[in-house]
């Protein structure tokens, strides 16, 4: 490795200001402390640091999200397969995956160059080092579209997503909506035929050819809202993810796998995904009570497992930077985010998929939440000083 | 009846090199320092110049700012440099000590026989009432305030910190003097916090006019800060002091003997020291008759007080004006390769992501990398677990860094000192200047309200 550090040591001042490359300082900045921690020591303050850093909190999350890409992949050839009547005998669990992988990298590599040029980008004109949240945004925005999704709305989304959801607050940290989803919520307003129906999950279904004959491609969501709900799939089928949906979203177990990780490293927040559960359990109650039509009779349980619920819930709602960042305020956050999702899900049939909504909602009243938690403290310390003035 | 506190929040950082519980004679210094900077609010003015002689209780310097406070040399003998940093600020002041000391005599007294304006006097003029500070900001005390009581923390829990109950052994004498002293100076009560993790030295049980309170829980349990906010917490206005007890033992000897006898025990700490030890030695002195020879090889970073708040010196720098540690960690000026994905057996780290955890009595010798760079805060909930004051500390800092000063009142800027934040400091994922940043919320405030 010193070989390597020798080189890099020797090419740094090209990149420095003054050098050759100057406009690529950032870039190169991040490629550097990718594969060196700097060796950069304490100067004020306390004279060691937790190992921690953003880098490794980062990843961790990107590792947690992969059960969900892995099995996504697989799915999206499963359902393509499905679709055309081709499973058969001969093929195999590889088969399946191989064909989701050629759909799905290409959506991924997109995601990713469009949303680190324009980080490297803004990083440089900022002069400052190069976030890593790029790295999280950039794998879960491929994993909530749905697979036909063309490449180049990959591309605008993301930009859209980066630029006028992170950037303009002032970058990583600033910004007020998760930036994977806003990604997603542009593409469902702006481009709605892409983005909804029953034709855009699998993989084919919207250039029709070779299609077996009723196959609708139908979503578990979608078919409960038209009230078909006894042509769902079993639960234990949602449960795994063995139905259409977006990319990576469909398997609940995959997700929990991923929540695992999160939650035993301590990189996502338990009080979030508990109370958005917790909330949509509620909600799914409330209306199998005063339920009037099929969808409000599922079993209350069914509706975590369903569509992109858990998914949302463990990797989105728990965004540390949207979400609220008081202890009460999380409570409140997750457990509304659970309550109108399924609300949103059951009541307007116009989003059958109510997470995402929900989610992006929230994202905008967290700091209020987060307001009033931190008005109550402020309080509790007048009342304090007016006590003792009396 | 003494009270029980449980502390759940923070954290104990599991350093090697603590000391052994053996006091040892320190071979005496050539050089002694008193440190302007080791005080906030300070403008410092000289009243000794390079080339003059001093006795051991002759003030050196005094605070523009707070002209009663003054700072007495802790040896007789020469001063032989004032050291200066950035826009001739003065750092420090050096002073070589004589073969033989000579004292500034100030007379004896027994406080409990003086009036108030007797014993401030006393403190006053003999230079010791640099021993008394006040919450809020953390700057010395003022003589003319009256403060609703007095803290005294028994016990220390930061990194390596040294055992109270060794430094003041045998002292018990001195300590209640030093406690009447304090007594005549507030109507309120003095209280003395003490670890109930353990039985704590008599010196303290047997403290007479003081309400022992007991503290259970891991680092910052025995900072005075989170005492005071437990206890009795300071509202807008109020005004608490607090003194650490080798200093009110200093303090008890200037009624005693009528002396300023600067003899106190440091305990010399680290991974990097090869015998971690007590030493009984006068305070200001030069670390290095105590660490030279007692260290490892490499680049090595020097530390005055604990790891967490103390400041870095030379290795012939001097104990600073509060402290009775010294630490000795290896600098971290290295490139680790891909260290961020490593899995970290030999890290330490709050978060369960490296694997190090599995090893729970491992002691680190953790050295001064930062670790990462400086980021924008993403991740929440990680200072509210190390941070046992009723206090929203991300919000109170964001309220520092846009200089909004009602709102930094509001969130309780009163009730902390930069210290309090040491641990946030050192979690942080962000690597967030935290402490610097308390530090400067707390001058906007002095500068405000003055």
């Amino acid at each position: 490795m010193s070989a390597l550090r020798r080189y890099i040591d020797h090419i740094k001042p090209h990149f420095q200001k003054g050098g050759k490359f100057e406009k690529l300082e950032s870039t190169f900045e991040a490629f550097e402390t990718f594969l060196f921690v700097p060796d950069q020591v304490t100067t004020q303050g306390s004279h060691i640091r937790d190992a921690m850093d953003m880098k490794r909190t980062m990843s961790l999350v990107v590792m947690s999200l992969i059960p969900a890409l892995l099995f996504g992949m697989w799915n999206v050839g499963y359902q393509h397969y499905l679709a055309t009547g081709e499973m058969g005998a001969g093929v195999t669990t590889l088969d399946l995956f191989w064909e989701g992988f050629k759909l799905v990298l290409p959506i991924i590599v997109v995601s990713y160059v469009t949303g680190l040029a324009i980080e490297f980008t803004f990083a440089q004109i900022r002069r400052e080092e190069v976030n890593e949240g790029f790295l999280v945004s950039g794998m879960l925005i491929p994993l909530v579209l749905p697979v036909d999704v063309p490449l180049w709305m990959v591309a605008v989304a993301t930009a859209f997503a980066v630029i006028i959801g992170k950037e303009v607050f002032g970058g990583t940290g600033m910004n007020i909506l998760n930036p994977a989803l806003l990604a997603r919520a542009f593409l469902f307003f702006a481009y709605p035929a892409y983005m909804s129906g029953n034709q855009v999950w699998t993989h084919g279904l919207m250039e029709g050819k070779g299609i077996v004959d009723g196959f609708s491609g139908a979503t578990p969501l979608a078919q409960a809202a038209e009230g078909n709900v006894g042509q769902m799939p079993p639960a234990s089928d949602m449960f795994f993810g063995f139905i259409p949906g977006s990319i990576g979203a469909t398997s609940t177990l995959a997700v929990l796998i991923g929540a695992l990780i999160l939650l035993y490293t301590g990189a996502g927040s338990w009080r979030i995904m508990l109370s958005t559960f917790v909330g949509g359990l509620v909600m799914g109650l409330i209306l199998n009570a005063f339920a009037v039509n099929p969808f409000m009779e599922i079993p209350a349980w069914q509706h975590l497992v369903m569509g992109g619920f858990a998914f949302g819930a463990v990797f989105m709602a728990t965004d540390p930077v949207s979400a609220a960042r008081s202890r009460r305020g999380k409570y409140i956050y997750g457990f509304l985010i659970g309550l109108l999702a399924i609300l949103i899900r059951v009541v307007n049939p116009a989003y059958p998929e109510g997470i995402m909504l929900a989610i992006l909602l929230m994202n905008v009243f967290a700091p209020l939440i987060d307001h009033y938690v931190v008005e109550s403290n402020i309080n509790k310390r007048l009342k304090r000083a007016n006590l003792q003035a009396a | 009846m003494s009270k029980v506190y449980k502390i759940k929040k923070g954290l104990d950082i599991p350093l090697m090199g603590e000391a052994e519980k053996v006091v040892r004679q320190g071979e005496p210094a050539r050089y002694y320092g008193v440190k302007p900077i080791d005080f906030h609010w300070m403008r410092t003015k000289l009243l000794a110049k390079e080339g003059d002689r001093v006795k051991a209780g002759s003030p050196l310097f005094f605070n523009k700012l707070q002209p009663d406070v003054q700072f007495p040399s802790p040896v007789s003998g020469k001063v032989v440099s004032v050291n200066r940093g950035e826009r001739r600020k003065i750092l420090e002041v050096v002073v070589e000590a004589d073969s033989k000391m000579e004292y500034e005599e100030y007379g004896r007294g027994e406080p409990r026989d003086m009036t108030r304006e007797q014993v401030t006097d006393k403190l006053v003029k003999s230079g010791l009432w640099a021993f008394i500070r006040q919450r809020p900001y953390s700057v010395s005390a003022n003589p003319k305030d009256v403060p609703k009581s007095i803290f005294i923390s028994g016990f220390d829990t930061a990194p390596l910190a040294p055992d109270h109950d060794v430094m003041v052994k045998g002292e018990q004498e001195n300590f209640q003097r030093g406690i009447d002293a304090l007594s005549q100076l507030t109507d309120g009560t003095i209280h003395l916090n003490l670890n109930a993790e353990y039985p704590p030295s008599e010196v303290f049980t047997r403290a007479k006019g003081v309400q022992h309170n007991y503290f259970k829980g891991p680092h910052p349990a025995g900072n005075v800060g989170v005492q005071i906010n437990h206890i009795d917490p300071i509202n807008a206005g109020d005004i608490i002091w607090y003194v650490y007890p080798q200093d009110v033992i200093t303090i008890g000897r200037l009624f005693e003997k009528g002396i300023y006898d600067a003899s106190k025990i440091v305990a010399l700490t680290g991974s990097e020291v090869e015998k971690p030890l007590y030493y009984r030695v006068l305070r200001g002195t030069s670390i290095k008759p105590l660490a030279g020879g007692n260290v490892k090889n490499g680049d090595l970073r020097y530390i005055s007080g604990n790891v967490l708040t103390g400041k870095h010196i030379n290795s012939e720098g001097y104990v600073g004006f509060f402290d009775d540690q010294i630490t000795v960690i290896p600098e971290g000026k290295y490139h680790e390769f891909l260290g961020w994905a490593m899995p970290g057996l030999n890290k330490f780290s709050t978060s369960r992501s490296f694997f190090s955890w599995l090893r729970p009595n491992k002691k680190y010798r953790i050295d001064t990398n930062l670790k990462g760079g400086e980021r924008a805060y993403v991740i929440s909930g990680e200072y509210e677990k190390v941070c046992p004051l009723d206090i929203y500390p991300v919000q109170l800092i964001k309220a520092i860094m846009i200089g909004d000063i009602e709102l930094m009142e509001k969130l309780g800027i009163y009730e902390v000192d930069e210290e309090d934040f040491a641990l946030c400091e050192f979690v942080c994922t962000s690597k967030t200047p935290v402490q610097s940043i308390v530090r400067k919320g707390l001058n906007m405030m002095i500068e405000e309200m003055t």
